[in-house]
């Protein structure tokens, strides 16, 4: 059967759609400008560990000029500012993003190392619709339920993750924006360079300078901005451990806190389930984004009568996925996004195969430069193993069996994060009395990782609070 | 089942008849527990007579308190809204039949008016009434469909967060009492309740009432004691889903802090907080998760 299977032939889009500078300054008040310290970042391709770019970190110093632009331009121009207006250059920016999608999405594609399928087809259509939603309710507020006269809080601090660079920024910047906010936005240390192609595309939409503040640097960079005291709202998006930390940092303040952290997402397919889509469902839930995604369906719950079955097709399916070029459009799994990431996913592989869990990854061929990680599936797990608690943020899944519903449940909220699950059966009543117990935020039934600036994406329990998206967005970033 | 007193009992005493004194108790899982320290404390009018004793609460009494919460939460989030909404009201309708009492120890609590006082416990019952009214209204008023660009039924709606440590104000006994107990059940959480230190009398009366009514136990559990000696434990507790520091005062940064290290939910004291103004949701929505859930339409 196999050798009746033509090759793919390479796919590759084309790295010249986009120019990368050398070297890049920071964004504060309308300008790059160069950073006080000396100290510079350089940004790889995690495909091929060749350089991109260098850009410059931060310090306590810029941040504080930062800060002071996103104030000055919050009293004197985008506070006062009618909602009718925000929301043009709103509208303006989101045109820009679908206008220069194809190079937004290789450039993100290189500093990722995410397949440009993905980038293509999921991070730009979704970062520029997000634009297009909130820049519609800059004017309609008052009837967002949110009181008569909802006000912005003033200047947000913004820290996004490095899994979806820039559709996280979208998802912080544009209700902020939307609601009179002006933003100091700090990018995640290994995938800056789409936050400062955004920073261009505000000075091409003429957004008044000192709206949009963007800071590269590293951890150090994002603590001197959570901490600061004069910005009115912090929003995170990233780990439960930096959550925590930045949760410390916020009390007694006053300011305004929203945390999207990790997950441990359940994906449970009954024993009813269409199971060739349950399968593709499990495929996209675990291996989309290299399992880089804090909402990932990381852990299987497959009801025990169907397991067998359901676990040969998986690992059928698995089999064919393309793992290689992010740049080639038949590329399904791309690169570990850095080599400390890498490290941790082998580290917890390593903890699976120790606690006795059995490993399982198709016959890949990984390229010998870069960072790769072949798709993982573990077996016979327990809930003890560290591969049913921690977050491997990941291409690895694990495993675990259920004979009755209760049970599914049971062990489905049975950890400290809260953030998305999975039901797979065809009964609806089943669907909708699952999806009624499980404590998580967002519920996938009969189809998972799907995503809508309409609709409020967000966590219980140590996954994090507030909403990002949709109305319930809105409330994150005003007084009711 | 814990028995009534009548409330004829705070009558003056006849002349020369010894009076009963009272040694009160938490209310745990349904239950009046003593304290398992076997502690108690006096309380005192605001002319300093004596009161009464009320329990002195430990950290193990507030461990066993989230449990019973813990326990409760289930069960309380499910049932329907306008079950929620019928046992909320005839906590109100008992509420009504137990005026003149909390009348009598607002007005030794507080001093002041008799006609003060009894305006404050009037205002208390309208708003359990007012809460009660919101059970089944809350998730059509915070939740909604959402128009997502596919094929997808796509709905978000709130759910109650779990278990919330309540830390009643100090000062303002029973109608800041009820502000903010009522919000919390009445969207489906279950509540682990620190009462005013000074005034906790109001609150153990509240107990008899919610021990008496169709509140299944657990859902409130009311401990008297010191926000100092109980609250750190709450707010590090993994079990306790959210806080509302409403009467821990000087604390609250502190407990903010120790908060941070489970991600709880928190909803920070407010200066000058107006009991009488209309709360609107403003007390129930922090103890809200939303919840969206995706389906695909098809044939």
């Amino acid at each position: 059967m196999a050798d009746q299977i033509f090759e793919y032939a390479p796919a590759p889009e084309s790295r010249s759609v986009v120019s990368i500078d050398p070297s890049y300054e920071l964004f504060i008040d309308g300008a790059f400008t160069p950073a006080s310290g000396d100290e510079r970042i350089t940004t790889l391709n995690p495909a091929d560990e060749e350089p991109l770019a260098e850009v410059a970190v931060a310090t306590s110093a810029d941040v504080d000029r930062a800060v002071a632009a996103a104030r000055r331009a919050f009293d004197e121009v985008w506070g006062p500012m009618p909602g009718a207006e925000r929301g043009k250059y709103l509208f303006r920016i989101a045109r820009i993003i679908q206008e220069r999608s194809r190079e937004l999405a290789v450039l993100e594609s290189l500093d990722n190392g995410k397949p440009i399928k993905e980038t293509r087809d999921v991070d730009l259509p979704l970062a520029a619709a997000h634009f297009f939603y909130y820049a519609g309710w800059a004017d309609k507020l008052p009837h967002a339920g949110l009181g008569p006269d909802p006000r912005p809080l003033g200047v947000a601090a913004q820290v996004i993750p490095w899994n979806f660079p820039l559709l996280m920024l979208a998802w912080k910047i544009a209700p902020a924006l939307a609601t009179g906010n002006t933003v100091v936005l700090k990018p995640a240390e290994t995938t800056p360079l789409t936050a400062l192609a955004f920073a261009r595309i505000c000075q091409e939409a003429e957004l008044p300078p000192g709206v949009v503040n963007i800071l590269t640097g590293a951890g150090a960079t994002g603590r001197a901005l959570v901490a600061h005291p004069g910005t009115d709202k912090v929003a995170f998006t990233g780990s439960t451990e930096v959550g925590r930390e930045i949760a410390r940092a916020v009390a007694g303040t006053g300011r305004r806190l929203t945390l999207e952290l990790g997950g441990k997402g359940a994906n449970i397919v009954f024993d009813d389930a269409a199971i060739d889509q349950a399968v593709e469902g499990i495929v996209t839930g675990i291996f989309f984004n290299q399992g880089h995604v804090c909402c990932a369906g990381s852990r299987l719950l497959v009801q025990e009568s169907i397991a067998d079955e359901l676990l040969e097709r998986l690992k059928a399916r698995v089999e064919r996925l393309r793992l290689g070029d992010p740049l080639d459009k038949n590329t399904d799994i791309g690169a570990i996004n850095s080599a400390a990431q890498l490290a941790r996913i082998r580290d917890l592989a390593r903890a699976g195969a120790e606690e006795q869990a059995v490993g399982w990854s198709p016959a890949c061929e990984l390229p010998e430069r870069g960072y790769w990680f072949p798709p993982t599936v573990f077996t016979g797990v327990s809930q003890a193993h560290r591969i049913a608690r921690e977050e491997i943020f990941g291409p690895v899944l694990s495993v675990l069996t259920f004979r009755t519903p209760d049970e599914a449940i049971a062990k489905a909220n049975n950890t400290p994060y809260g953030l998305s699950a999975g039901v797979w059966t065809e009964k609806g009543s089943r669907m909708l009395w699952a999806a009624n117990r499980l404590r998580a935020g967002v519920i996938w039934s009969n189809t998972f990782n799907k995503f809508d600036p309409a609709s409020p994406f967000g966590g219980y329990k140590e996954s994090g609070y507030g909403r990002e998206g949709g109305r319930h967005g809105l409330e994150a970033y005003v007084n009711a | 089942m814990p028995r009534l007193r009548k409330t004829t009992e705070r009558a003056p005493a006849a002349p020369g008849r010894l009076a009963v004194r009272k040694t009160y108790k938490l209310y745990v899982n349904g239950a009046f527990p003593r304290s398992e320290s076997g502690r108690s404390y006096p309380v005192t009018s605001a002319d300093g007579r004596h009161l009464a004793n009320a329990a002195l609460a430990s950290r193990k009494d507030a461990r066993d308190a989230v449990v019973a919460a813990r326990k409760a939460f289930g069960g309380w989030s499910g049932r329907t809204a306008y079950n929620r909404g019928q046992i909320l009201y005839r906590v109100a309708e008992m509420l009504e039949g137990r005026a003149a009492q909390f009348a009598d120890e607002l007005l030794a609590a507080e001093g002041g008016t008799r006609a003060k006082a009894e305006e404050l416990v009037a205002a208390a019952i309208d708003r359990w009434v007012y809460y009660a009214g919101w059970t089944d209204k809350i998730v059509q008023v915070v939740g909604n469909a959402n128009p997502v660009s596919g094929p997808y039924f796509n709905q978000s709606t709130p759910e109650p967060t779990g278990v919330v440590a309540v830390f009643a104000p100090q000062d303002a006994p029973l109608l800041g009492l009820v502000s903010v107990i009522a919000p919390v059940i009445a969207a489906g959480s279950t509540a682990v309740v620190v009462t005013s230190e000074r005034a906790p009398l109001p609150a153990v009366t509240l107990a008899e009432v919610l021990a008496t009514s169709d509140l299944p136990g657990g859902v409130v559990n009311i401990l008297t004691g010191r926000v100092p000696e109980l609250a750190p434990h709450l707010a590090a507790h993994a079990d306790v889903n959210a806080l509302d520091l409403t009467g821990t005062g000087d604390l609250a940064r502190e407990l903010e802090e120790t908060a941070a290290a489970t991600l709880k939910r928190v909803l920070r004291p407010r200066e000058d907080e107006d009991w009488t103004a209309d709360p609107g949701l403003s007390r129930i929505t922090p103890f809200l998760e939303t919840k969206t859930v995706w389906h695909p339409v098809g044939v």
